[in-house]
């Protein structure tokens, strides 16, 4: 078991044909993907990386019977693209494009309310990954290790760092979800925390975060009420100052609102088991599965 | 990407929205022609800086004198504006807005921005204007009135209704309200608008509603769409490394400390510098090398760095996903030959390619200390900030 992307999950890549798409899904079917296809507007019928190129998302589906995207279109195409995969009746979209205006996002946001069935997983983020199953995105499959941790993170190269460091101690990940680093996004901590408390085979959460916003804070609520598993989280930008931009269009503390000690603090009270060292992660992971 | 005062004002009046008689200057002797164009006996000089606090700051003066102003204008003009936002350095003035004083009876506060937690633009708005609106939402929360707006039907007639009436408004002036909250929406979506602030928005003697101050955060995601808006960047604004960085597709953030920190990726390079805090180090900066990272831009990277006097070592964390190990070490040997890097660099390379950009870094015969993990690079970095590698 795992969640979301699974055995069951049968890809389509929109923006197949494009440069970075083609890298990531070489590398997606490498892994064992079960991708089936692709969307490239203009270039229906031909085939690419040996599967079928279509126009629309709609016919893919109805071809391939696909069901999940991921999304690898220019950002200023990319709202579009998550609507037309929603719209197509596509269950799990990844969108990895960065760089979408957030006007946009709000609108896919008010839209996507009308899909209760589908998870938009960003964007601007690396993906879902379930090891050694599936494959969704742009992390390195190489470092992942089937296993029992979930891994939820705003942050790319940090969730890297969970990873790596729950395939060192042995534990391995159930499945891990990069949820991306802007301010308007798909699913938010809550979501994949309430997915992996109802899967078997998570049995414990990395839950990596960072300044700005009040995800967090409403995350850690959530546990305290609902989470009976460990989890342990870091939030990175302790020392970042008020005011600026920390890469992540949602990284940013703004009015004394989003500072990691405030993150910290609420995690803390909410009985989560909190790391100063994003070096900590796998250990202390370790050692709340060992108590 | 942030606008000044007198330019969001110019977007105000496209959009129908009462702002005080003004204009802008950019040396003392236009400022003198404006007052005079503006006439009246007394003139408002603001300072045109990307900061808060600019009246407490002292750029702001309410002048009788046209000598005076010519003066003021002068001072202010290319100087320094210190403010409680600016930090130490403060900010340069680039300009100077001459404005007709308004008669103000009463200081409202209207804000419109992207609201992260209802993923929705909200207005926000109090009677308290013309203060620090972080202070009164901390201590009186009660006067703080916010409206969601979905995106389906756009401000309702009731939700502007009620903020008129929660702000205290007679009829004419809740009826100008209403029509000033849609001009504001309408002007925040077709400019991609993510914050929007009039502190004051003032009721004048006649009852008459006008923005006194506007602030306006552009999305930079959106820029693109919005060529006429481009022409508002002032470069002169901005950290000149911090743009200088903007041109080669790295983002860097200038901080006070003596460690330089190269990541990949915004969150590990939130958390290189946390590291460095907690060994007891400061981080120097931000800095993330992004996806697409090549030699050359790890050799600007590395240069932007260095000319931060400050630095007395640098450490370079990259955990390769899309990155390469062995492209990041090339860069490194790279900017060492090129720019010939005198203190101390603390590597850790994980991930994609590892082992050949180690085995890259071994073979250079360059001085440069290596960690396989978080920790000890962290520490090895301040160590040898400290003089004790």
């Amino acid at each position: 078991m795992a969640i979301l992307a699974t055995e069951n999950t049968r890809l389509i890549c929109q923006g197949f044909t494009g440069k970075q798409a083609t890298f990531h899904c070489e590398q997606a079917l490498a892994y064992g993907t079960n991708l089936v296809g692709g969307v490239t507007p203009g270039r229906g019928g031909q085939t690419h990386l040996c599967l079928p190129v279509f126009d629309t998302v709609a016919e893919a589906v109805s071809v391939t019977d696909a069901n999940a995207s991921v999304i690898y279109v220019p950002a200023a195409f990319a709202a579009d693209a998550i609507l037309e995969a929603a719209g197509a009746g596509i269950e799990l979209i990844v969108c990895i494009t960065e760089g979408i205006p957030v006007l946009d996002m709000l609108k896919v946001n008010a839209v996507l309310q009308d899909f209760p069935n589908t998870h938009l997983i960003g964007p601007n983020c690396p993906g879902i990954i379930t090891p050694d199953v599936c494959k969704i995105g742009i992390m390195p499959g190489a470092i992942h290790k089937a296993g029992k941790i979930g891994v939820v993170s705003r942050s790319g190269t940090l969730t890297y760092e969970a990873v790596h460091q729950t395939t060192e101690n042995g534990l391995g990940q159930s499945t891990c979800i990069g949820i991306g680093g802007d301010p308007i996004h798909g699913m938010d901590f809550i979501a994949c925390l309430d997915l992996f408390a109802k899967d078997p085979a998570t049995e414990g959460i990395i839950m990596v975060g960072e300044i700005g916003g009040d995800a967090e804070e409403r995350a850690a609520a959530f546990i305290q009420a609902q989470i009976n598993k460990p989890v342990v989280a870091y939030i990175a930008g302790t020392t970042a100052p008020a005011g600026k931009r920390m890469g992540h269009a949602g990284a940013i503390v703004s009015g004394g609102k989003g500072t990691a000690k405030h993150k910290f603090a609420a995690l803390a009270e909410a009985g989560v088991e909190i790391v100063r060292s994003p070096a900590d992660l796998g250990a202390a992971i370790l050692a709340q599965l060992s108590s | 990407m942030n606008l000044h005062e007198y330019q969001a004002k110019q977007l105000f009046e496209q959009y129908n929205i009462p702002v005080p008689r003004a204009k802008v200057a950019f040396s003392s002797t236009e400022a003198l022609g404006n007052a005079k164009e503006l006439g009246g006996s007394r003139w408002l000089v603001k300072a045109q800086a990307h900061t808060g606090g600019r009246g407490k700051a002292g750029g702001v003066k309410l002048l009788d004198d046209l000598t005076e102003l010519e003066q003021f204008s002068e001072q202010l003009l290319g100087s320094r504006l210190v403010t409680k936002q600016s930090g130490a350095e403060g900010q340069v003035v680039s300009a100077v807005l001459i404005e007709s004083p308004a008669e103000i009876v009463r200081e409202l506060y209207l804000s419109l921005l992207v609201d992260r937690s209802s993923r929705r633009v909200t207005i926000v708005a109090s009677a308290a204007g013309g203060m620090d609106i972080e202070e009164v939402a901390a201590s009186t929360p009660e006067k703080i009135h916010t409206q969601v707006i979905h995106p389906a039907t756009g401000i309702q007639a009731h939700q502007a209704q009620s903020l008129g009436f929660a702000l205290g408004l007679d009829k004419p002036a809740r009826q100008q309200l209403s029509q000033i909250l849609r001009q504001l929406y309408a002007l925040f979506l077709d400019k991609d608008v993510s914050l929007l602030e009039i502190n004051p928005l003032i009721v004048d003697q006649t009852g008459e509603l006008a923005a006194v101050d506007a602030k306006i955060q552009l999305d930079d995601n959106a820029v693109f769409r919005h060529p006429d808006l481009q022409a508002f960047y002032d470069v002169s604004q901005v950290d000149e490394r911090e743009h200088r960085a903007g041109e080669h597709q790295l983002n860097y953030i200038a901080l006070s400390g003596e460690i330089g920190c190269m990541v990949n990726g915004a969150g590990l390079a939130m958390a290189t510098m946390d590291l460095i805090q907690l060994h007891g180090g400061k981080p120097a900066n931000f800095l993330d090398v992004g996806g697409g990272a090549t030699a050359e831009r790890v050799t600007e990277a590395f240069k932007l760095i260095l000319s931060d006097t400050q630095v007395k070592a640098v450490l370079v964390n990259i955990f390769g996903g899309i990155v390469r190990c062995d492209l990041i070490a090339e860069g490194v040997i790279q900017a060492a030959k090129e720019i010939g890097i005198q203190i101390p660099v603390v590597v850790r390379l994980q991930g994609t390619a590892v082992e050949a950009g180690k085995a890259l870094l071994e073979q250079s015969n360059l001085n440069l200390l290596t960690a396989d993990d978080l920790t000890s690079a962290a520490q090895k970095a301040v160590a040898a900030a400290k003089g004790r590698i």
